[in-house]
């Protein structure tokens, strides 16, 4: 049976795909334009048995997220650009001890205090570089309200499979803005539960076992009757420190090869127009929509424009770029700050094309016609 | 393409973005898709404010409004502030306590109604503009369904304002000149 058509926000739509993905609970310290979602989070928890706690800051509320992943729950944090820089330490340390969790970046206009109330994608290399040293990372940004439902589950989701956090970059215009969505039921969804040791097999338990097949050991959840140890210090597998360096790095390439080596299965973008495109807009997130729109008013005026969405931002869509370098001419990157995903299109592109910017960080979307009129520029 | 871009304006605190809000469900009530955005300040109350809903039968790929086919301003800042980039032949629904010498309205179609006096005198409450406003959209553009606007309006308000607000919106519908 089809739900109704009913009107609702982007961030309603993210507690409500992380409610109906089994997310239990959420620390967080509200900011706007992310407040919403802490809102609705301590509305709906304790009707599920969730729990809900506001905690004194930023850095208190991931590591509460961080304990509450190892006690066996789907937990969520929600942010924006301030608390997201707060947060990084301990996104860190979640990424080294692969535990599980997602981090909501709902982007507004910075640097520091920025532009509260106005929309940006100013976080993308934050995302994947904002915590010290290599780590595995994934982030997945969504471009209106249905997709921010949908990408919520993908992100617990990949969370629970890679034992990886998993950041949300969503933006104050897909967080705030209100769409027709009708939602799916929920025994139709695909859900996804961290694997877990079997309590009949009496082997020992290590928690960072490395001889698993797909480089992701099963994770335990405290309370239902292993010990082991979690440190952000370098471990072997028992999860206890070491400085051997053979463990050391054969810790970090299975670290960093749990997400490059299952890229495929990770990545999720569309296209429209691709085929016979000259000019090529690769978009994501709010602006995504301003690019369809450019993209469509130029086939009408004759262009051969194609439109290029990612959901997934990290791990990039490399092989994606260079299909495109092998039909078209000019790859045209509109983002809203001062030009940082459109750094890992042209390492890719690497001269096979040109590659052109459209930035804007004044805390305004790009309009349609302002990517039109480059399209017209460059054909 | 059939896209009909509104823009709802005025001061903060008047309820325009909970009127925006309930155009775009009486939209949907209507099996149409419909956005609903909103531009505001980091204040709670006061400043000019704006609330934009966009309707249309299609898909409705950029959110926000660039020219609206439809403007209502309940202040003379918002009308200062919003009007600029009204379509050609745009429908202008304006309260007519404002005074609109300083502006040019060319090519524009100007509807100058009672809106607040309506809301204060006949409903008893000047809260209710938003919802008077609603009707006014309502009676002239006919965007919406009335049938619509009634259960959006009737479904989104208190229970206890639920009496207030019926008389609002069909005060409104009666504005059409």
């Amino acid at each position: 049976m089809k739900n109704e058509a009913r009107l609702m926000q982007g961030n309603e739509a993210c507690v409500k795909g992380a409610l109906d993905v089994g997310m239990r609970f959420f620390a967080g310290y509200p900011i706007t334009p992310s407040t919403e979602i802490a809102e609705l989070c301590a509305e709906k928890l304790p009707l599920v048995n969730g729990k809900f706690i506001q905690m004194e800051d930023e850095i208190g509320s991931m590591a509460a997220v961080i304990g509450a992943s190892l006690t066996g729950k789907k937990a969520m944090t929600a942010t924006s650009g301030p608390g997201f820089s707060l947060k990084q330490e301990n996104i860190g340390f979640a990424s080294f001890t692969e535990i599980p969790c997602v981090i909501v970046n709902v982007q507004r206009g910075g640097p520091s205090t920025g532009l509260p109330t106005s929309p940006s994608q100013g976080d993308v290399m934050q995302a994947k570089w904002g915590t010290h040293c290599d780590h595995p990372i994934i982030a997945l940004s969504p471009s209106s309200v249905e997709e921010t439902y949908y990408t919520t589950i993908k992100a617990f989701n990949l969370s629970e499979q890679y034992r990886t956090p998993v950041i949300l970059l969503m933006d104050e215009v897909v967080g705030h803005m209100r769409e027709k969505v009708i939602l799916p039921n929920i025994e139709d969804l695909e859900i996804i539960d961290r694997k877990k040791p079997d309590p009949k097999n009496h082997k020992p338990y290590y928690p960072y076992d490395d001889s698993v097949d797909d480089s992701v050991p099963p994770l335990a959840a405290y309370g239902e009757g292993y010990r082991f140890h979690v440190s952000g210090l370098t471990h072997d597998k028992t999860g206890f420190p070491t400085t051997n360096p053979d463990i050391a790095e054969k810790l970090m390439n299975r670290l960093i090869g749990k997400i490059e080596n299952n890229k495929d299965k990770i990545l999720d973008y569309s296209t429209e127009y691709l085929n016979d495109a000259d000019v090529v807009i690769f978009s994501y997130g709010s602006t995504a929509r301003s690019a369809q729109r450019a993209v469509r008013l130029a086939r009408e005026e004759g262009i051969k424009a194609g439109w290029v969405k990612t959901v997934v931002l990290w791990p990039f869509p490399e092989k994606l770029i260079d299909e495109i370098c092998a039909k078209s001419k000019t790859i045209i990157v509109p983002e809203m700050n001062m030009g940082q995903l459109v750094l890992e299109v042209e390492r890719i592109v690497a001269g096979r094309a040109k590659v052109e910017r459209i930035n804007k960080a004044n805390g305004q979307l790009i309009t349609p016609n302002e990517i039109l009129d480059k399209i017209r520029e460059v054909k | 393409m059939d896209r009909i871009e509104i823009r709802l304006s005025g001061s903060g605190g008047q309820g325009l973005i909970l009127a925006g809000i309930i155009l775009a469900e009486a939209a949907i009530l209507d099996g149409k898709n419909s956005v609903q955005t909103q531009s505001y300040g980091p204040e709670a109350r006061g400043g000019a404010s704006r609330a934009e809903v966009i309707i249309s039968n299609g898909n409705i790929d950029y959110p926000k409004v660039t020219e609206p086919d439809i403007f209502l301003a309940l202040t003379k800042e918002a009308v200062a502030k919003y009007l600029g980039d009204v379509k050609k032949g745009g429908k202008l629904i304006i309260d007519d306590s404002i005074e609109l010498n300083d502006f040019i309205l060319e090519d524009l179609k100007l509807y100058q109604i009672p809106i607040i006096k309506t809301a204060r005198e006949k409903v008893g409450n000047e809260i209710a503009a938003n919802i008077v406003a609603l009707g006014a959209i309502t009676g002239i553009t006919e965007i919406v369904s009335q049938e619509s606007i009634i259960k959006a309006v009737l479904d989104r308000v208190p229970a206890e304002t639920i009496e207030l607000n019926n008389k609002a919106l069909h005060e409104g519908f009666k504005l059409i000149k």
